[in-house]
């Protein structure tokens, strides 16, 4: 049933990472990939709520596997974070890169921190 | 058309910004197959985390190992699909933003350096933050330098 519920879940979460970083980038005309970035810190923001909710008994475990495994996990992305990143990295680009890394890094463990934050201010 | 340089973005045309947010023709085969793609990916990440769990203050060895994996996979397809010859439609949009994509995931390694801070295990965190960061990038650079020499193709930056 959980393994159900992740496929889900990931069957949402892909599709939407591509239509959200589709949306995010048609709003500027950078190299930047704001686009996966957004979608890095909403999807660590989100878990957060879910993960902390579930410490404290208000969120189920089922709604963990869909909504976090499966939908936050397929939204979310390293390989193309970690692709993005070096790819502006050889194009000279470096300065990019490294704030490409650092942003996205301290942004989704903060949007993170805030989620758990959130659930415990909501549920505890 | 001959091989590329690769995008910046893989997902997406960065090059007329107005066609950004349009979606090509045959959109409904599109985000069907990144729905089976990631579909696909997150069994995978997901059965790798039952089998190999974590306590509460331990370093999450799966997760790790998921994403700097699945970086290494993405630099290897990159490079295959963009230098070494052109694939078909489906390719990069099942095996990159659907597979890889789903496969490896930004949100728990994010929740996971939290837990691990407030559980008491700062350095462990820490460790864990920076220790994924400097492994998956150089395991992009790895795949991708490793593919193109096995090619036997230059990296291209002509068109750059």
């Amino acid at each position: 049933m959980t393994v159900l519920l992740v496929a889900l879940g990931a069957a949402l979460g892909a599709p939407l990472r591509y239509l959200v970083d589709r949306a995010v980038q048609a709003r500027h005309d950078t190299v930047f990939p704001w686009g996966t970035c957004t979608v890095n810190v909403l999807g660590s923001l989100v878990l957060g709520v879910l993960i902390g909710g579930a410490a404290v008994g208000a969120v189920s475990g089922s709604l963990v596997a869909f909504l976090g495994v499966g939908l936050c996990g397929a939204l979310t992305t390293y390989s193309t974070f970690g692709y993005e990143t070096i790819r502006l990295f050889e194009d000279g680009a470096r300065r990019a890169a490294l704030f490409n890394a650092g942003i996205s890094v301290t942004a989704a463990v903060g949007a993170a921190f805030l989620g758990v934050t959130l659930a415990e201010a909501l549920w505890a | 058309m001959g091989p590329q340089r690769p995008p910046v973005d893989p997902d997406v045309e960065l090059d007329q910004p107005s066609r950004r947010a349009a979606l090509p023709d045959g959109a409904a085969s599109l985000l069907t197959v990144i729905a089976v793609g990631g579909m696909t990916g997150a069994l995978v990440r997901h059965g790798l985390a039952i089998a190999f769990p974590h306590p509460p203050r331990g370093f999450p060895w799966a997760t790790f190992a998921v994403n700097v994996s699945g970086c290494l996979l993405i630099g290897v397809l990159m490079v295959l699909i963009t230098e070494v010859r052109d694939a078909p439609r489906l390719v990069r949009p099942f095996l990159g933003v659907g597979v890889l994509g789903g496969y490896t995931t930004f949100s728990t390694y994010a929740v996971e350096v939290q837990q691990a801070v407030t559980a008491g295990a700062a350095r462990t965190g820490l460790l864990y933050l920076a220790g994924t960061l400097v492994a998956a990038l150089t395991a992009v650079w790895l795949g991708t330098a490793l593919t193109r020499l096995a090619a036997g193709v230059q990296r291209n930056r002509s068109a750059g």
